[in-house]
């Protein structure tokens, strides 16, 4: 039980709020621009090359830069939709689509240009887990990772749920064309939704980093699992996108668990597999979500 | 003098052009409806007002502004609210939700509206807030003209209010928009139910390929024999299909 949770359950909440900040972003670009964007990933990366940055500039704590660094990851993706996204507004959603390609490519380009590609870390040095009732070890940046994650998620809850952009943000994902006739002002909701989706990926990029490392293919590899996680949370739908994240974290994780004999389940090494097949499942069977969300 | 007036309106969507020379007006405090076959050019008609197509050429006049081929977003800041025929509220969004997204252009405060909507159709009260997907046909609907009054608007354009209704229901319809009408909005309204819609009508035009065909007050339209053999008699053809899609061209 105690081996269960320390290694399998707890890495596997840690996983899952990651992928859960990273979808959120996906679920309402898509809810709201009507594409996937496969930019997303490359986003987070650049985020957690701005914390590194920040945090060899000043010595901080990462999760201390991390605000700085969001601003700055924000920046890049107002930039990024004033430059490429806002003249294909009107365009077919092909052309998004494979201008996010592009852009998912420009950038990471740019980061291994300016960063270069050796591995980095943004908190070196070894943790020593805490122990509770003497069975349960958890490591101190996994409490960290994990109260961060709540507490935005907690704010993206107060933004979409209390305010009044971030109702406009809901109404925009049920019915973009409604949103229009309503007198809403799209464009400005669209901004939020760069604000939101850049702001949370880069803080879901910097808590992988501090949980493992830092390097240039980090956001590529997260893409997929975001994606899984917004569609099994249905696309468009925040909540949808935050159950969805967890449960991936959480099945990847926990199917490397010798749940049968005494061997791993499925070997740890096609844990990214298990995202894949809950996500072609979720299309061929439940392409709504367990939220309901929009199907394209 | 007319709340809105259509003036020679010729237009389409591309290169179809689908309204021919279209006039029409509205007054203060009356309902006028829009009937016809289908692919007559109906909705398209009402959607010319909210700068939905492109006007190739004549105007929309608005309370004596121009504002042909105004874009919606626009329009709506002028004072014209538009509830489509088909997804017209925010389903996962709540009653009350709905209502405040009505009032986006507001920087007032727009409670006492919500509350007077509320008055006006009291069962939305109950539901402030269940999501507005989850209510019946004729309560969507009610939400949808709901937050199409939270700007208080010149006029309300109501497209096919009643496509999709069980009878029942569409008396209901027709009752909630005279009760808007009373309350001192007027209305511009696509029907199908063209008989029902034309006895609460102050005064009806009759659109044919994208055509003014007739056009009178409400009465007289139910009474003339042109218009009752073409519309009247044949209902349960044209009520059947409850879509107007040969507009979309």
């Amino acid at each position: 039980m105690a081996e269960f949770l320390n290694f399998y359950f707890i890495p596997g909440l840690v996983l899952g709020s990651i992928y859960a900040l990273g979808a959120i972003g996906i679920s309402m670009t898509f809810g709201i621009l009507r594409f996937a964007n496969f930019a997303h990933g490359e986003i987070m990366t650049l985020g957690v090359y701005f914390a590194w940055s920040l945090v060899q500039l000043t010595g901080l704590h990462p999760l201390v830069v991390l605000p700085m660094a969001m601003v700055l990851t924000i920046l890049v993706a107002l930039l990024v939709d004033r430059g490429f996204y806002k003249p294909l507004r009107n365009a077919p959603v092909i052309m998004l689509v494979i201008a996010s390609f592009g852009l998912m490519l420009m950038i990471r380009s740019a980061v291994q240009f300016f960063w270069g590609v050796q591995l980095k870390t943004v908190l070196p040095g070894i943790q020593f887990p805490w122990w509770l009732f003497d069975t349960i070890r958890i490591l101190p940046k996994h409490v960290l990772i994990m109260g961060c994650a709540i507490v935005l998620m907690f704010g993206v809850h107060y933004l979409l749920a209390y305010t009044k952009i971030g109702k406009a943000m809901r109404a925009m994902s049920d019915s973009p064309e409604l949103a229009r006739l309503t007198g809403i002002d799209t464009e400005k909701v669209v901004m939020a939704t760069w604000i939101v989706g850049a702001g949370l990926a880069c803080a879901a990029g910097v808590f992988l980093a501090i949980d493992t490392q830092v390097e240039t293919m980090m956001g590529f590899k997260l893409l997929l699992p975001m994606f899984a996680a917004a569609i099994l949370g249905g696309i468009g739908r925040p909540y949808g996108a935050v159950a969805g994240g967890l449960i991936i974290g959480l099945a990847e994780e926990l199917s490397a668990y010798p749940w049968i004999t005494d061997a791993p389940l499925i070997n740890p090494g096609y844990k990214a597999g298990v995202a894949f097949v809950i996500m072609v499942g979720m299309l061929i069977w439940r392409p709504t979500g367990l939220f309901k969300g929009r199907v394209f | 003098m007319a709340v809105l007036e259509l003036q020679s309106v010729t237009g389409g969507y591309g290169d179809t052009q689908i309204l021919h020379d279209v006039s029409m007006h509205v007054d203060a405090n009356e309902i006028v409806v829009i009937i016809g076959p289908n692919g007559a050019g109906k909705s398209t008609a009402m959607k010319s007002v909210f700068g939905l197509l492109r006007l190739t050429s004549g105007s929309v006049v608005l309370d004596g502004e121009t504002i042909t081929n105004m874009p919606p977003e626009q329009v709506v800041r002028h004072g014209v609210c538009y509830v489509p025929q088909t997804a017209n509220i925010f389903p996962t969004l709540s009653v009350e939700e709905n209502l405040e997204m009505g009032a986006f252009v507001r920087n007032d405060d727009y409670r006492p509206r919500i509350r007077e909507i509320y008055e006006m159709f009291p069962p939305l009260e109950e539901k402030r807030h269940q999501a507005a997907g989850t209510l019946s046909g004729g309560q969507r609907q009610m939400v949808a003209m709901g937050k199409a009054l939270m700007l208080e608007p010149k006029i309300l354009l109501l497209d096919e209010p009643t496509a999709g209704l069980s009878p029942k229901f569409r008396g209901e319809i027709f009752s909630i928009v005279k009760t808007i009408h009373a309350a001192g909005t007027p209305i511009l309204m696509v029907e199908q139910n063209a008989k029902q819609a034309l006895e609460i009508a102050d005064r009806g035009y009759v659109l044919v390929d994208g055509k003014n065909r007739f056009e009178g007050t409400g009465s007289d339209l139910l009474s003339d024999p042109d218009v009752g053999e073409m519309f009247l008699g044949g209902r349960k053809a044209s009520s059947s299909s409850s879509s107007d899609g040969g507009d979309h061209g």
